[in-house]
């Protein structure tokens, strides 16, 4: 589709996270144009105060995204960085590896969840 | 409303696995016909294809803030993914058997980003916890430097005493035992309030920058005092368990066998 962050031209637009997906606005409409599946994806820092996303199976193409400060770009890299479901998934599985070598338990006992495919360590069945 | 369907496609399709596919029964959105659908399973997407072999799925169902129950249906083995809004749809599905329904009942009513969120911030919460005793993080280490000194002497003890941890927390004061730094009698510097990475140990994924923030205000020390407290009480209870049966032991082998 004709995106609206082309290098060549910048809309405006206003731009919400939630979960795993970057939803973008008019600015006044309430209704989203479209939103980003952030899955398999990179952030980069492009030029001051831009960062792009593009998506692993298509690389060449970026969506861009000029903000406000160094600080507000900085800002978002990092949260975008930090949405996807993979990532939780990994700090899950990190966190839950540390505190069971520590206390010997598997904290996800307490939740009943210990057996769930998705928390597992190693590769998991296709 | 336009999506990334191409890196959507790619990711219902790529090789990273599945949380849960199979076979089901998709009741159709007019006509009540149900269809066969190979469904996978991926984080918090549910895609489906017309066939298992399909290269692209047929559609997705995003598994946010939905609700995952079982039908009373003529149907067999049907559950529900429902939906609150006005104008949000009911998906019914079908398996194929009892086990069936039931594994795919349990993988999505937990396959939210937003449940994956919280069991990932309870986590860390019992691990900055066990890092960082009741005083809540680098701030209530700087604040309290006394607290953080071993009983005993000399920094070179201390990674022996993390490795000994269950049978030395009874004994201990409680707050030393946590400090895993080698440099144990001196205060912990900022550098160590990056945690982990300092040591060289494998990189964590960072903690969210909002954390790291509050971890460092004066006002975070009490609560989070009360916060550990259950962690600490039941670690504790654990081992005095331990220790009072092996005072039992002792006891009795002193007093000899009984009759």
């Amino acid at each position: 589709f004709s995106t609206p962050f082309s290098f060549a031209v910048l809309k405006k637009r206003l731009v919400k996270l939630v979960v795993n997906f970057l939803f973008y606005f008019r600015t006044d409409e309430a209704e989203p144009i479209g939103a980003l599946l952030l899955e398999q994806c990179r952030i980069i820092k492009e030029e001051e105060n831009v960062f792009s996303i593009s998506f692993i199976e298509e690389p060449e193409r970026k969506y861009c995204f000029e903000c406000d400060s160094e600080e507000q770009c900085q800002e978002w890299i990092e949260a975008l960085k930090r949405a996807s479901y993979e990532f939780m998934r990994r700090s899950l599985i990190f966190y839950r590896n540390e505190i069971q070598k520590m206390t010997g338990k598997d904290p996800l006992e307490q939740y009943g969840i210990s057996e769930e495919a998705r928390f597992q360590l190693g590769t998991r069945k296709q | 409303m336009k999506l990334n369907e191409r890196s959507l496609a790619f990711y219902a399709t790529c090789d990273s696995p599945a949380d849960n596919a199979g076979f089901l029964y998709k009741r159709g959105e007019r006509h009540t016909a149900y269809h066969r659908r190979w469904f996978v399973l991926k984080g918090n997407m549910l895609f489906y294809f017309e066939e298992r072999e399909s290269r692209e799925p047929v559609g997705v169902i995003v598994l946010e803030g939905c609700t995952v129950e079982l039908c009373d249906s003529a149907e067999e083995f049907t559950f529900a993914i429902r939906f609150g809004g006005a104008k949000s749809r009911t998906y019914v599905l079908a398996a194929e058997s009892q086990a069936a329904m039931e594994s795919w009942v349990k993988s999505l009513s937990r396959a939210s980003f937003d449940y994956m969120r919280l069991v990932v911030r309870e986590l860390e919460k019992q691990l900055e916890e066990m890092r960082w005793g009741p005083a809540g993080g680098c701030g209530g280490c700087r604040q309290l430097p006394g607290s953080w000194k071993p009983k005993s002497s000399g920094p070179e003890r201390s990674p022996e005493r993390l490795l000994a941890l269950p049978t030395v927390l009874p004994k201990e004061n409680g707050c030393a035992v946590w400090n895993n730094e080698p440099g144990a009698d001196q205060p912990p510097d900022t550098s160590s309030c990056g945690g982990y990475d300092s040591e060289g140990n494998p990189r964590p994924p960072p903690l969210p920058p909002r954390r790291r923030a509050s971890s460092s205000e004066a006002g975070s020390v009490g609560v989070a005092a009360a916060e550990s407290t259950s962690i600490f009480c039941r670690l504790h209870e654990q081992y005095g368990q331990e220790v009072a049966r092996l005072r039992q032991d002792w006891l009795e082998r002193q007093c000899g066998p009984r009759p």
